[in-house]
């Protein structure tokens, strides 16, 4: 059973502990914009990424019972002198990270191993528990990387990656928006799979075009691996064949917009969102804030909203904000507006931990 | 030698004291200055080797005029001001 949650917002990282209900216990980097945080379970390592604003993108490390420290953190090679990278839309990719965006643990059978994405869309691995990172040259000199377009951030990025758990040198990675991206030799090589994305904002002979798609995250059941979720700009989108092919799902009550998934650890067809007004207001339809739970691979869905805010609540749960335990029970998630939930059964209840946090980008149990 | 100044904001986040260091230019300057503290240089300096958007230099009273190669002169008796703006809510 999972003791602590760790929070990233606006101002801090704050822990969570379990001691008869869950509550805030204590907070690290306070008043700093921490963007991410990661636990992993091998060594039992926290990981925050930290954007310091004027002084760039900084990693943090805490190893079991000591303090943070500071490590070397990702970073682009240089560009060659004069050298044009233009993006989808034509924009000069500048070659400096600007946010991490995704922190994920190789496999149990990859001691060391983990995998960066930021913001633009580099792919990073560490080999050394994070202390040194190596760019992924695969994936940035890819042709089909070129056609990667700048979403609701600025330029391309990396949110969101899925070790398989038949074979650790099989991993994918959703890209905002640049599709869902497979290797299955550890980086080595890759293929996009991504067909059967739409999107519906680009004219109409692009609309499925796999390496343009919105993807706003990408998750994959551990006991059902090739049954995988995407949140998607345009809605959302199931594969039972690992990524072949994808389906979307539609006429969810009350949204399909959104950006954070959830996937159950053993139950592939049971999966959470939380939905907006899709898309340039992004708030909860009618100022009421609900999370939709499917447990049958989309065919129907329940909207859950006991212990949540049903009036004049305009909370967003951002892509990294919804979280699931290893049992498949215990959800957390943290909104824009600073508002931080959990549930112990699987979301038929929600208990408010606070109202008045900093604006949540992230939460992960630990 | 010059003498290399951060601003009291950036020793916030990491030990940076005031330094002399050898070198004839900015470039040469802060990577000396860098030399035993390598994290210092992602603060100052972005992937690319270049001043960081948000972050000023000052040599000698002059704003630097070269941010992304550093080449301005100082010399052995200049001051380095690294300084920066804050700003947000």
């Amino acid at each position: 059973m999972v003791e602590r949650i760790l929070v990233s917002t606006r101002k801090g990282l704050f822990t969570l502990s379990r001691n008869g209900g869950w509550d805030i216990s204590g907070v690290d980097f306070l008043g700093e914009n921490v963007s991410l945080a990661m636990h992993d379970p091998r060594t039992g390592n926290d990981f925050a990424a930290l954007d310091h604003g004027h002084f760039g993108v900084k990693l943090q490390r805490r190893k079991p019972g000591g303090a943070w420290e500071e490590l070397k953190a990702p970073a682009f090679p240089p560009k060659p002198e004069g050298f044009v990278d233009p993006d989808g839309w034509g924009r000069d990719i500048p070659w400096n990270v600007m946010r991490v965006w995704a922190l994920q643990p190789g496999g149990a059978d990859q001691p060391g191993l983990i995998w960066c994405g930021t913001i633009p869309g580099g792919v990073f691995r560490s080999d050394d528990d994070g202390e040194n990172w190596t760019f992924l040259d695969s994936v940035w000199s890819h042709p089909k990387r070129k056609k990667w377009l700048g979403g609701g951030a600025d330029w391309p990025g990396v949110h969101s990656f899925c070790i398989d758990p038949r074979d650790s040198a099989t991993l994918r990675f959703g890209v905002s928006c640049g599709g869902v991206w497979r290797s299955t030799d550890k980086g080595e090589t890759w293929d996009v799979t991504a067909t059967g994305l739409r999107a519906e904002w680009v004219p109409p002979e692009q609309v499925y075009d796999p390496e343009i798609q919105d993807v706003h995250y990408l998750a994959q059941s551990r006991g059902e691996p090739d049954k995988m979720w995407v949140q998607h700009h345009n809605g959302i989108f199931r594969t039972t064949d690992s990524g072949i092919s994808w389906s979307e799902i539609t006429g969810v009550d009350p949204s399909t917009f959104g950006f954070a998934v959830a996937v159950h650890p053993q139950q592939g067809d049971t999966a959470w969102f939380v939905p907006g007004i899709k898309d340039e207001q992004r708030i909860p339809a009618d100022g009421a804030f609900v999370v939709t739970r499917t447990r049958d691979g989309g065919k129907s869905f329940e909207k859950l909203t006991n212990g949540l805010p049903q009036r004049h609540a305009y909370d967003i749960v951002l892509r990294h904000g919804l979280a699931l335990d290893e049992t498949g029970n215990t959800l957390v998630m943290g909104s824009s507006t600073g508002g931080l939930w959990v549930s112990e059964n699987q979301g038929d209840n929600w208990k408010a931990v606070s109202n008045t946090l900093p604006p949540v980008y992230a939460v992960c149990f630990a | 030698m010059p003498r290399v100044v951060f601003t009291q904001n950036l020793r916030r986040h990491i030990d940076c004291p005031e330094c002399e260091v050898a070198g004839g230019t900015v470039r040469e300057a802060l990577e000396a200055a860098f030399a035993d503290n390598p994290l210092l240089r992602g603060y100052v300096l972005d992937d690319q080797g270049a001043l960081r958007r948000h972050m000023g230099i000052i040599v000698d009273g002059e704003a630097l005029k070269d941010r992304n190669r550093l080449s301005d002169p100082v010399s052995s008796h200049g001051t380095i001001h690294v300084l920066q703006a804050l700003s947000g809510g």
